[in-house]
């Protein structure tokens, strides 16, 4: 119940996880087009991750029943893959995690299909700008804290919201290990950060209210108020200098 | 793939209640009902009045808990 240290070693491999979930996400990313079943996404997920040598992390994971999660417009995470076609218009989010020697990758984007009103496209910029100005304070000495309400501010103050019922993550050897990272909080709060430490961090905005509702399938997560909602989120390993993000390629 | 979120905290035992259920007092006073984890109740980890525990809380109804552990 204390935040994991990873060694040298340990980071080596984590970095080549990591590498290889930024890679699959950025071939999805690419076959990303209107017309196309969500599930057709699912399958180039599981065929490039194993081309790769690792195996998706989340098929199985408390009975998740595919390897990528595809959460369209006002789905926030969690959507599962399936007969759902995406629409010229749509803004789609891809979690994806792979395990690589025993150790996990995290990682998600949002893309739009095709052209996209203002509003959606704004939304996608903003998300992805409060992950990276949350990446920005991921500095040793820094606390969780000062991430989560680097996140929480950029969000907010353009007039977004960020869902408070999910939440960032440890990651190394178990996909979700300590602490829990809110994209939501106070400067100076929580745990410090040390040299060592890898982090999930991922901000889920959403264009209205911050409340969330649950699918019928039990796993996708929606906004309550129907709004739109983007995601995105990288592993990073807090280092002495500038953090690594794990997942960029 | 995101975590949901809970909310941890030390309380301790007051009361043993039927059904494997517990009244636990937070250090801020509150008192909380709360049900045993399955780890806890597989282990057959006993837990009386008194016992120092952590009990995992939900954001939407901070009058109930789950204890996930109990403490030395």
């Amino acid at each position: 119940m204390s935040i994991i240290i990873k060694s040298t070693e340990e980071l080596a491999v984590m970095r080549q996880a990591g590498k290889i979930v930024g890679t699959v996400l950025k071939i999805l990313s690419r076959q990303v087009k209107s017309g196309m079943k969500t599930k057709e996404l699912d399958i180039i997920a599981t065929r490039e991750v194993e081309r790769l040598g690792a195996k998706p992390s989340f098929k199985g994971y408390r009975g998740f029943p595919a390897a990528l999660c595809v959460s369209i417009n006002n789905e926030i995470v969690h959507g599962i893959p399936g007969e759902r076609v995406l629409r010229e218009g749509d803004i789609v989010s891809l979690d994806f995690g792979a395990i690589y020697n025993g150790f996990q990758g995290d990682a998600a984007i949002t893309v739009a299909v095709g052209e996209v009103t203002p509003e959606a496209k704004q939304l996608i910029e903003v998300t992805e700008g409060s992950l990276e100005t949350g990446i920005a304070r991921a500095h040793p000495g820094a606390t969780l804290g000062d991430i989560s309400a680097a996140i929480q501010n950029y969000a907010e103050s353009r007039g977004y919201s960020v869902v408070r019922e999910y939440t960032g993550h440890g990651i190394g050897r178990e996909m979700h290990e300590e602490p829990q990272i809110p994209n939501f909080g106070l400067p100076g709060n929580g745990p410090v950060l040390k040299r060592g430490m890898t982090l999930a961090l991922e901000p889920m905005v959403n264009a209205g209210d911050w409340h969330t509702r649950l699918g019928d399938d039990h796993w996708t997560v929606l906004t309550a108020d129907g709004s739109l909602s983007a995601h995105f989120e990288h592993t990073i390993a807090i280092t002495d200098d500038e953090p690594e993000v794990l997942t960029k390629v | 793939m995101a975590k949901k979120q809970t909310i941890e905290v030390e309380g301790t035992v007051v009361e043993p209640l039927p059904n494997a259920m517990f009244r636990v007092e937070l250090p801020n006073g509150h008192k909380v009902l709360a049900h045993i984890s399955g780890k806890i109740r597989v282990h057959y980890i006993r837990i009386v009045a008194g016992d120092k525990v952590l009990v995992e809380l939900s954001p939407y109804d901070l009058s109930r808990g789950r204890i996930t552990y109990r403490l030395k």
